[in-house]
């Protein structure tokens, strides 16, 4: 592969994007991987992410695209430096998913998919996310905090706050 | 593949092992409903309507997936059955504006015929639709996305069929949406873009009134329209089209094009000209009344008959005057082959001059004379679908012949054909080919010889990566069997001889820019040849049309002599050389000149006499693509004011005084009105016709019979005197090869072939004449200009 | 981080490790671990197969198809790569099991790939991982990582000459349907998670063109110790017809919610009563959902069944994904059922009508019904659209969601009935905002 000149992503990024264009039978298994890290990188997935990746991975644009459309978890806009998502499914909702999500918007004072002012946070409601023994559960970034009430809530808004957060990415 | 029997319906039935079951229930006449389902195209199984039962299976199954096998035994219609349809039906319909009555698509909409065969009329939501608004993707494609099923046909006709990709799909679930290649965020005007071929084959795989052409759209319903299947006027490849007219108070306008007739060598395609580049004959610049020069210097309108008389009356004169000699006649590309034939055969008998010639765009006469004294080594369009082994020489028929590079990929896709491809540009369709080489800039001569077998040639034939590159294509090449090479306009003369010559074995097919230019040739618009490449003196034809023994003046030497002062005439026929071939307008100053043409183009300008003409559109007759292969054309409209050029050369004679009995051939059949005056019911005087032929009572009516003329073709043009008549009436193609023997010999023949170069969005003078095309360019140059394209 | 439990009832095979800090190699290593894998190489793929089939494990992925006989339906030869492929998207709701053996165990699921590997000839694992299992798949990649650095995976693993094998590990993006192995399979290939045709079946055409093998991550992570202590040991752990043990997520409205290991066939009651602790806050049971949101629900009078795919069936329901669910007095199925169906629309893929429409329908129709717009022939169109979404969609993500749905209204009618007459079961639950409803233009 023809390494990209004027990449928009970090050089650890690259370096990793462009291993991974190698390691699959087929380069353009890569692609979504490729697509969550370079979302947690810019943010979100720019029409500039688009292009790279289509580059690199010797897709259309289009085709691209089409596949970031179709995965809930890559969005086209930027959310919150610490976007919080709270399950309400059925687990969750038994156990106070959803009061656990007006808490949620109460305190930030944004719905879903809103974003507090100062770019810190963002709210979504989520389907499930796999933690539902640990009911009611949360994912900020790709962290997750479980058996939650709303004062565990109030803590763990208040540890990312103020720094104190863990952001596995 | 060995056949298989199964039971359908309690049918015994047998197929190939691997057909599709509902293939093979079609076959059998057993219809089953499909939305997704399109033939040739990938499986999708996702509209599943296509639902049966088979035996011993638990669930219904899909026929659009299931391979026939022995003893399979599957109902088509259940109580059952029908329910699971109709339920589906309901689900759609439930999203689905219920607006039929103004819908584009209405009366011609699968979802609206399934409907009523379902009976799921009845809606019991009550929740609002999921309502989007109808986005503008390009001049020619607009998309209602509430009508919208998501059966994919458009995305797979787009991405397989035209190796476009300009179509994708995008979110998921109910929110699923087909998309164009350009977002919104990327285009100037903030609204999605299409960045494509502009084709408009993703609105003809439609069922429904989703995509909708922008020429069309809400102009009138399916069933108000009378559908006349002719040819497509543009390029040499010989599409069906299929014109959809209707009437207007100054005759029969063309509102519509399309492949619905898909009986013709193009199969399920049409291209952006062939679907919507009818549009210039509605144009309000078409010239509707005769001009003649006046005093002042000035052009203007006078009656028929005034303006005939003249302009017979002049060449008459001017003939006797300055001799045969010292008039030319330039022919056209998009005339008939009767008026083609008519024209040259005007010069030679009426006039009595070889001066003829046309805008030649191949050199068909060194195809013909190269390939004298074989037999089957001309390929038909037909060739191109099925052949195993292709060669493309030159030409870039994604461009300039459509229908040629669809059925180099169809046949690719479904046959596994292998594609050889030797350009000097990196044309698309090298994304087909099993190998592709970049010939040197003019080096295609260099190629014929290397490819005779001389090595030395290697440097100047290709540039090359690999050193074996250029060996191993001339290996794999000469290790085919039987291989069909397509050569291009730029591949003509002694390098086209050689270029056959080097290949003994193949067929060819030689690729030329308009719908007729191999007719034009065949019919011996040519100074140094008669119709069917025979030679100007001593042959039969000669001794019959008494015409001179010397070639005539080719097109650039008529002007040569207009400027020297020698050329008192010029009557131009369907042409603008003034523009084509960059004249100086003046060489015409001392010159009498007719124009007959739909426009008042840089050559019309110039003319003392203008007749409005018909176009290819506007009458009937038959064409010639580059192949060979001759087609009927239809008569879909008519243009109060304008007459068929074949009526125009005929009234010329009458009013020089010539004989027209010895001109054409007519009155020797029954009496029948032809159409001639029935403008848009045409297409029923053409039935009539078929029923004419099959009762041995063909019509010969008029000295404007075109059919009188091809009585004469037949009979005086080698190669097409194999012509069926009833297969030429019933709309079938037929492939014409020129004899093998007895042609011409030229040699050291100047070169006049000027490849016009045309694009997917130009056609010649047309372009500028028709808005649809105008609307494409600027939209390929403004609002998708930033995008990559998908090549 | 999620919580350990336990109770006296559990038979520990697959969670026999966890909290034994076993995702550090040596660890795992020291815990019998990659003795089976050893053991597979020495004895060659029939036996690895024989003792698969013997063991009576069934797919742990839903459907419980018999393992063994998946891996004997691999060709033997094959001019493409075969693959073997670790379903680990892991979204059903309910399901949380893959989740702890991932975090507590992750070299089982690498020494299984490798056994499956090794039974049908494939040189080449996936491990595919749900998006959101980001802080997972840092596990599994040291775990890989480490195997690497002690030449058990790779050329010549363990020294063996000749035998290679290389796992990648691979992740969503946040999409349920590629749960299922062909959507799986596209979504691994870097497309939209949208099923294919079959058949083919991936055992003949699967991942890249090639034969696949596509196992659920705890049906893999079974595999090495079936091959430590014999087939027939491990069936008789469980049921008839259904070997071994499995692990059950027990959540909603109990005690002590939490992953259990129980045999196959243990008793649901039980399950709920004593080993999760019965109902929360003593209150009474409604209803379960037994093997994930997809099962139709069981009544508290129907819940003295066996924990396996036959009797489960026989109660017509299923054992699914074995995600028990626990319902108490309070909630309404009303409301309940639609957080149900919002999933199942928000998750379809979109490619087949009845399934598309069908949800949407569904969703639009019971989110009236739950505002308390609703009339009584809402109910049995509700019926109908499910009705005839069943067998009738691509794939059984249309099933998944027809089928709870008729569950509800079967057993719950006159709840629903209720409802409309306004004995509506005060919740404070009734705003229920759609889940990322898709923008139009773009990502959702
Ligand atoms: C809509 C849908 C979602 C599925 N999701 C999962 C899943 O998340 N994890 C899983 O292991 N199997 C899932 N499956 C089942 C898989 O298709 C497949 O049967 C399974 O991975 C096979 O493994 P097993 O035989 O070990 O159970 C799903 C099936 C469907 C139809
Ligand atoms: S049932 Fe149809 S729409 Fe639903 S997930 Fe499967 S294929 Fe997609
Ligand atoms: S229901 Fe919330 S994590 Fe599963």
């Amino acid at each position: 592969m023809a390494a990209i000149a004027n990449t928009i992503f970090s050089p650890e990024t690259a370096a990793r994007f462009d291993k991974l264009a190698t390691i699959y039978p087929v380069k353009r298994s890569a692609l979504i991987p490729m697509l969550l890290y370079a979302q947690d990188e810019v943010g979100y997935v720019s029409d500039e992410v688009v292009a790279e990746l289509a580059k690199r991975l010797d897709l259309l644009e289009l085709d691209v695209r089409n596949v970031l459309s179709y995965y809930s978890m890559l969005r086209t806009k930027p959310a919150g430096k610490y976007n919080v998502q709270v399950c309400t499914n059925i687990s969750c909702m038994l156990r106070g998913g959803f009061e656990l999500l007006d808490h949620c918007k109460h305190t930030l004072g944004i719905g879903h998919k809103g974003v507090t002012p100062d770019g810190l946070f963002s709210l979504e409601e989520v389907e499930c996310i796999g933690a539902c023994c640990w009911a009611p559960a949360v994912q900020v970034n790709y962290d997750f905090h479980d058996d939650l009430t709303p004062a565990k809530m109030d803590a763990v808004l208040a540890d990312y706050r103020e720094g104190r957060g863990k952001d596995v990415k | 593949m060995p056949d298989v029997t199964f039971t359908v319906d309690g049918q015994k039935l047998t197929a190939p092992a691997g057909t599709l079951l509902i293939e093979a229930c079609k076959s059998a006449g057993i219809e089953i409903p499909a939305f997704c389902y399109y033939p040739n195209l990938s499986l999708q199984a996702a509209c599943r309507m296509c639902v049966v039962r088979i035996e011993k299976m638990p669930k219904l199954q899909t026929a659009c997936t299931t391979p026939v096998a022995e003893g399979m035994n599957v109902t088509t219609e259940t109580p059952e059955i029908a329910q699971a349809r109709k339920a589906t039906l309901q689900l759609l319909l439930g999203n689905h504006p219920l607006d039929c009555p103004v819908c584009d698509a209405g009366g011609e909409c699968e979802l609206q015929d399934m409907t009523f065969k379902y009976g799921a009329a009845d809606s019991f939501y009550t929740e609002p639709k999921n309502h989007r608004e109808e986005q503008k993707w390009s001049p020619v494609v607009y998309f209602d996305r509430p009508r919208c099923i998501l059966c994919y046909r458009c995305v797979r006709m787009c991405g397989e069929g035209m190796d476009v990709f300009a179509l994708g799909i995008q979110n998921r679930g109910s929110s699923s949406v087909i998309a164009p290649n350009v977002p919104a965020q990327l285009s100037p005007e903030d609204l999605p873009n299409l960045d494509c071929e502009q084709c408009g084959m993703c609105i003809d795989a439609c069922p429904v009134g989703a995509l909708t052409s922008g020429t069309y759209r809400y102009k009138t319903r399916p069933w108000e329209m009378n559908h006349v299947a002719t040819v497509c006027t543009h390029c040499g490849d010989g599409c069906k089209t299929t014109l959809g007219v209707r009437s207007v108070s100054d005759g029969s306008e063309i509102v519509r094009g399309d492949n619905r007739d898909k009986s013709g060598m193009n199969g399920d395609f049409l291209c952006n000209k062939g679907r919507y580049a009818f549009d210039f004959t509605n144009n309000i610049e078409r010239l509707t009344s005769p001009l003649v020069r006046q005093a002042d210097g000035k052009l203007k309108p006078v009656s028929w008959d005034e303006a005939l008389r003249f302009a017979g009356k002049k060449l008459r004169e001017l003939r006797d005057q300055h001799g045969a000699q010292s008039i030319g006649v330039i022919g056209s590309n998009r005339t008939t082959n009767e008026e083609n034939y008519l024209l040259q055969k005007f010069a030679r008998t009426v006039i009595g001059t070889n001066n003829i010639d046309h805008h030649r765009t191949a050199d068909y006469v060194t195809l013909a004379n190269a390939l004298q004294g074989t037999t089957g080594r001309f390929a038909s369009q037909r060739s191109v679908e099925k052949a195993q082994a292709l060669l493309v020489i030159g030409g870039d028929p994604t461009n300039q012949a459509p229908l040629t590079a669809w059925n180099l990929r169809t046949n690719v896709r479904l046959n596994k054909a292998r594609v050889y491809i030797a350009n000097h540009e990196e044309i698309k369709l090298r994304r087909q080919a099993k190998s592709f080489i970049q010939v040197q800039q003019f080096g295609y001569g260099a190629l014929a010889s290397y490819l005779a077998g001389n090595d030395s040639s290697a440097e100047a034939a290709s540039i090359v990566a690999q050193a074996d590159e250029l060996s191993n294509f001339r290996t794999a090449i000469k290790g085919e069997e039987k291989i069909v090479v397509l050569i291009g306009n730029e591949v003509r003369g002694g390098e086209l001889a050689n270029l056959i010559k080097a290949l003994p074995n193949a067929e060819f097919g030689l690729m030329a820019d308009y719908v007729n230019s191999r007719g034009a040739s065949d019919m011996g618009l040519l100074p140094d040849a008669l119709p069917g490449y025979q030679p100007i003196s001593g042959s039969a034809l000669a001794t019959e049309y008494s015409a001179p023994a010397q070639s005539g003046l080719d097109l650039l030497a008529m002007f040569d002599a207009a400027t020297a002062g020698k050329l008192s005439a010029l009557y131009v026929v369907g042409s603008n050389p003034i523009k084509r071939f960059g004249i100086d307008p003046s060489a015409l100053k001392g010159t009498f000149v007719i124009v007959q043409d739909l426009f008042l183009t840089e050559t019309a300008q110039l003319a003392d006499v203008v007749f409005p003409a018909a176009n290819l559109y506007e009458k009937a007759g038959s064409v010639t693509n580059s192949y060979g292969d001759l087609q009927l054309v239809s008569k879909a409209a008519d243009k109060g004011g304008a007459r068929s050029d074949f009526e125009l050369i005929v009234r010329l004679a009458d009013n020089m005084g010539h004989d027209i009995k010895t001109l054409v051939p007519f009155g020797k059949g029954l009496r029948a009105d032809m159409g001639q005056s029935r403008g848009a019911q045409s297409g029923e005087a053409d039935r009539h016709a078929v029923w004419l032929m099959a009762n041995n009572m063909e019509p010969k009516l008029s000295p404007f019979d075109p059919f009188a003329i091809l009585d004469e073709i037949q009979r005086v043009v080698p190669g097409y005197d194999k012509l069926l008549r009833l297969q030429l009436l019933s709309g079938n193609d037929q492939h014409i090869a020129p004899a093998s023997t007895g042609l011409v010999q030229i040699e050291n023949r100047k070169d006049l072939v000027l490849p016009s170069s045309d694009t997917l969005f130009t056609s010649g003078s047309l372009t500028r004449y028709s808005p649809m095309l105008q609307d494409v360019q600027r939209h390929q140059e403004t609002e998708v200009a930033d995008h990559l394209a998908a090549d | 981080m999620p919580t350990l439990v336990s109770h006296p009832d559990e038979v520990k095979v697959v969670s026999r490790r966890f909290g034994m800090g076993a995702a550090e190699i040596d660890k795992y290593v020291e815990l019998d671990g990659y003795k089976a894998v050893q053991k597979a190489i020495e004895q060659g793929p029939e036996w690895i197969v024989n003792e698969m089939k013997a063991s009576g494990l069934r797919g742990r992925g839903g459907a419980g198809f018999p393992t063994g006989m998946k891996w004997s339906f691999v060709p033997k030869v094959s001019e493409k790569p075969k693959y073997v492929l670790v379903n680990g998207d892991e979204s059903e709701p309910g399901t949380c099991k893959d989740h702890i053996i991932f975090l507590h165990d992750p070299h089982a699921i690498i020494e299984g790939t490798m056994i499956a590997g090794l039974a049908i000839g494939a040189k080449m694992g996936f491990i595919y991982l749900r998006g959101e299992y980001r802080y997972l798949l840092k596990i599994v990649e040291k775990a890989v990582a480490d195997a690497y650095a002690k030449g058990f995976l790779g050329k010549n693993i363990f020294g063996k000459e000749g035998v290679d094998f290389d796992i990648i590990t691979q992740t969503g993006a946040g999409a349920y349907e590629v749960g299922e192995e062909s959507a799986l399979m596209e979504s691994l290939e870097g497309k939209r998670g949208v099923p294919r045709i079959k058949p083919p079946f991936p055992a003949v055409v699967g991942l890249y063109g090639g034969p696949t093998v596509i196992n659920n991550a705890e049906t893999i992570a079974n595999a090495p110790h079936i091959l430590l202590m014999g087939g027939e040991a491990y069936a008789k752990l469980g049921s008839e017809r259904n070997g071994g043990t499995r692990l059950f997520g027990i959540s909603g409205h109990v005690e002590r919610p939490g992953v259990y290991e129980l045999p196959m066939g243990y008793s649901l009651r039980k399950a709920i009563y004593e080993v999760a602790g019965g109902i929360k806050d003593g209150k009474q049971l409604k209803a379960v959902v037994p093997g994930g949101s997809s099962c139709p629900v069981l009544k508290a009078d129907e819940i003295d069944v066996g924990l396996d795919f036959d009797q489960m069936g026989k109660a017509g329901t299923m054992l699914g994904s074995g995600g028990i669910v626990v319902l108490d007095e309070t909630v309404s199925i009303v409301e309940f059922a639609l957080r149900t169906i919002r999933f199942y629309q928000h998750e379809s893929c979109g490619w087949c009508i009845p399934c598309r429409e069908g949800t949407d329908w569904l969703k639009k129709t019971l989110t009236r019904f739950h505002a308390g717009g609703g009339n009584k022939k809402d109910i049995d169109n509700i019926q109908y659209l499910a009705e005839n979404m069943l067998g009738r969609t691509f794939c059984p993500l249309g099933d998944a969601a027809a089928m709870p749905t008729i569950g509800f209204i079967k057993k719950f009618r006159s709840e629903f009935e209720e409802y409309l007459a306004g004995a509506r079961v005060e919740h404070p639950l009734i705003q229920i905002q759609p889940v990322g409803e898709p923008e139009l233009a773009g990502a959702h």
